[in-house]
């Protein structure tokens, strides 16, 4: 029985911290379905975090917070749209921009602002998402097996989790069900043919990084105004990049995209629970190797050896009309 | 990437249109000087004071300089040839390795100028090969290059505090850094070339590993443009298709121009480990890796603009450090949004300003646009 709680309580952790991964994991879906190569998934999710954090400690309300982190993320998406569709920049280059702005201005304006060191206040029960308990949680407790898979797994998580998992259905919805998400999709294969039927691939690409920069604003929110109760700087510490990982593990598609990072969760939560004990066959494994286990099973599947990932074709190139 | 924009002369090109993308991402990062409460016409002065003001200043900014032209260099090699190396950061950490093995069993046996060239070959080496796998899975496997780079950063991340809690460290000591190198193996200083100026410098970190530096962009010069390995390069870069037509191996050139690109974001631990610090610690890199992307940009991938764009970053590197200490609202991070705008600036958006200075170009002298300036109508 206490394997079984052990094993609950690490897919507990697993849930917790793939969320933000499949946040950033999605918002990284409609800009590259849409042809806009996105490095700067973790700067969007960095001032997302630090507006979220600032906003809700400021005027004393959660969602007042979420909707600062959203407005402030789709504004760094914008530059993002703004350098590499409206001026045809580099979209690499321009990803690498955003996140240096982001770790800079974040640090600086948290410190004349609160002057707390580049944090924000540690937020009130008020002012971050609580937890939602389910209904029959006391009543179910007591039972094995569902009881806890219940009240661990299922009940006990905040809002921002369960829209998480609920934007998989619903951006393969919007992706694959609807004529936004053809055109989106469209625009990311053959900017050319979208453009010849007379939709404009500019205003099409801004409106997916639109979608990216909400993603990646919920995604922040939740590390700040969830996870940790308040804005800690360069507290995304590279999950944006993983989160890019997940993105082409999964073959840009939304369900696959759950899976990978549940998957890249899982091997963080493992990493955390194991620290310290020794395995079974292999004894002690150093922290560092479990710390790095994610990036290098990241590039062993890039690598190719797990399936092959075809990106969207016009992903990266700017879309230039005929000349 | 296409550039659909018509020619403008030479100096304009090279000299005119980073000077203004520099200018704006200046006049931006005053805003924020301005949003946190502080004058930014006098925070640039004790800026450009801190850095030029006295030879100490100097000394320190060419310190900062040495590391940035090593990784602008690098970024470079790897776009002439079509590759966005994001892992300088990671090459140079790794590299850390290489030098501290090196150091450590040499430095009480060899006097520092045999010590030098090992430490060069192994930092060099190290660098190379974390280079080589990204480009190896690039080239054959096709994984894009930027995300492995990126993953191997964290990766050396994760191998140097193993190594620098583990075998590096002296028994003893709890701190994760190596012990302090002996003679052999600490670079002379340099600083007695700005004294032959008449400037006092007090102690400064500038050392001989600066002039490595410039033989290094002298000859990633002579290799982008007087080789034919660097001609087969840029050929790549421009365009693969072509360079495939004309019998160039894809995988050799991606791979060679990667390790070239590796060995030189590895010399860069080179400044701050035995010219400075004299140990290997934790983390010694801080972020001169990324500095090199902006410092690339900005040099517009010539090595003569590397060197210049580096001096400017270790002027704000310097200039910062002294800004931080006059004005307490701005610490160092200002920096990393100076970075971000200009890379921003001078590369996403270079062509921004483009059509306007083609426009009046055009309207002051035809000439210089020539023809072609009716095709910068898709702009």
């Amino acid at each position: 029985m206490d394997i079984f709680i052990a094993i609950v309580q690490i897919l507990d952790s697993t849930i917790r911290l793939s969320v933000p991964l499949l946040l950033a994991c999605l918002a990284g879906l409609y800009s590259e379905r849409a042809g806009v190569f996105d490095i700067g998934l973790e700067g969007k999710m960095l001032v997302g975090a630090f507006a979220g954090a600032a906003a809700a400690s400021v005027f004393h309300s959660a969602f007042l917070g979420l909707g600062m982190a959203i407005l402030i993320s789709v504004a760094f998406a914008l530059i993002h749209g703004f350098a590499s569709i409206t001026h045809r920049g580099n979209q690499i280059v321009s990803g690498v921009a955003i996140n240096f702005i982001a770790a800079g201005s974040t640090i600086m304006l948290g410190q004349h602002w609160f002057q707390q060191g580049g944090r924000t206040p540690a937020l009130a029960p008020g002012e971050r998402f609580e937890a939602i308990t389910w209904p029959g949680v006391d009543a179910v407790r007591g039972v094995p097996i569902i009881g806890p898979i219940y009240s661990e797994l299922i009940s006990g998580h905040s809002i921002l989790v369960y829209i998480a998992f609920l934007m998989v259905p619903f951006t393969w919805w919007v992706l694959f069900r609807t004529r936004f998400g053809l055109r989106l999709r469209a625009v990311g294969e053959n900017p050319a043919a979208v453009d010849t039927a007379g939709i404009s691939v500019a205003w099409l690409r801004y409106r997916a990084l639109i979608c990216t920069g909400i993603l990646t604003g919920v995604a922040g929110a939740y590390l700040s105004m969830v996870q940790n109760g308040g804005f800690v700087k360069d507290m995304t510490a590279g999950k944006g990049y993983i989160a890019l990982a997940a993105l082409i593990f999964a073959k840009w598609k939304p369900v696959n995209a759950m899976f990978a990072c549940l998957l890249f969760g899982f091997l963080d939560a493992l990493s955390i629970r194991l620290q310290g004990t020794p395995l079974p066959l292999i004894g002690k494994v150093p922290v560092q190797f479990m710390q790095a286990l994610p990036y290098v099973l990241t590039v062993i599947l890039l690598a190719g050896f797990i399936g092959k990932a075809i990106p969207p074709r016009a992903g990266g190139v700017p879309y230039v009309k005929e000349r | 990437m296409s550039t659909p924009y018509a020619k403008l002369p030479a100096w304009a090109d090279y000299g005119l249109i980073p000077v203004i993308n520099l200018f704006v991402a200046f006049v931006v990062a005053g805003f924020v000087v301005l949003l946190v409460g502080e004058n930014p016409f006098r925070a640039a002065v004790i800026l450009v004071e801190g850095a030029f003001g006295r030879g100490t200043g100097i000394a320190f900014t060419l310190f900062y300089a040495t590391t940035f032209i090593f990784s602008g260099l690098s970024v470079a090699v790897a776009a002439h040839c079509g590759l966005f190396n994001i892992g300088g950061e990671g090459q140079g950490y790794i590299a850390g390795l290489g030098i501290g093995v090196v150091c450590l069993a040499f430095d009480s046996v060899l006097p520092w100028w045999l010590t030098f060239p090992l430490a060069i070959i192994a930092s060099a080496a190290m660098g190379a090969l974390w280079a080589l796998i990204p480009a190896y899975l690039q080239a054959r496997r096709g994984s894009h290059i930027v995300i492995t780079t990126i993953m191997f950063n964290f990766i050396a991340a994760s191998v140097m505090v193993y190594a620098l809690v583990g075998f590096l460290k002296p028994a003893i000591s709890m701190a994760p850094q190596t012990r302090t190198f002996l003679d052999g193996a600490q670079l002379p200083k340099l600083n007695w070339v700005i004294e032959l100026f008449g400037a006092k410098i007090r102690s400064a970190p500038l050392n001989i590993s600066f002039l490595l530096a410039l033989v290094m962009a002298y000859l990633v010069w002579l290799l982008i443009w007087r080789t034919k390995l660097g001609y087969e390069m840029r050929t790549y870069g421009h365009s693969p298709k072509a360079a495939r037509y004309a019998g160039i191996s894809e995988t050799r050139i991606v791979i060679v121009a990667m390790m070239i690109s590796g060995a030189l974001a590895g010399m860069m631990a080179l400044n701050p480990t035995m010219g400075d610090q004299h140990n290997v610690a934790l983390d010694f890199v801080s972020g001169a890796g990324f500095v090199g992307i902006a410092v690339a940009l900005m040099g517009r991938l010539h090595p003569v603009g590397i060197v210049l764009a580096a001096i400017l970053f270790g002027m704000l590197y310097q200039g910062g450090a002294e800004l931080a200490f006059e004005m307490p609202a701005i610490s160092r991070d200002m920096i990393v949004i100076i970075q971000g705008l200009v890379i921003l600036f001078a590369g996403a958006l270079e062509h921004m300003f483009r059509p306007y200075i083609q426009a009046l170009f055009a309207s002051i002298s035809p000439k210089t646009v020539g023809i072609e300036a009716v095709k910068g109508k898709g702009a």
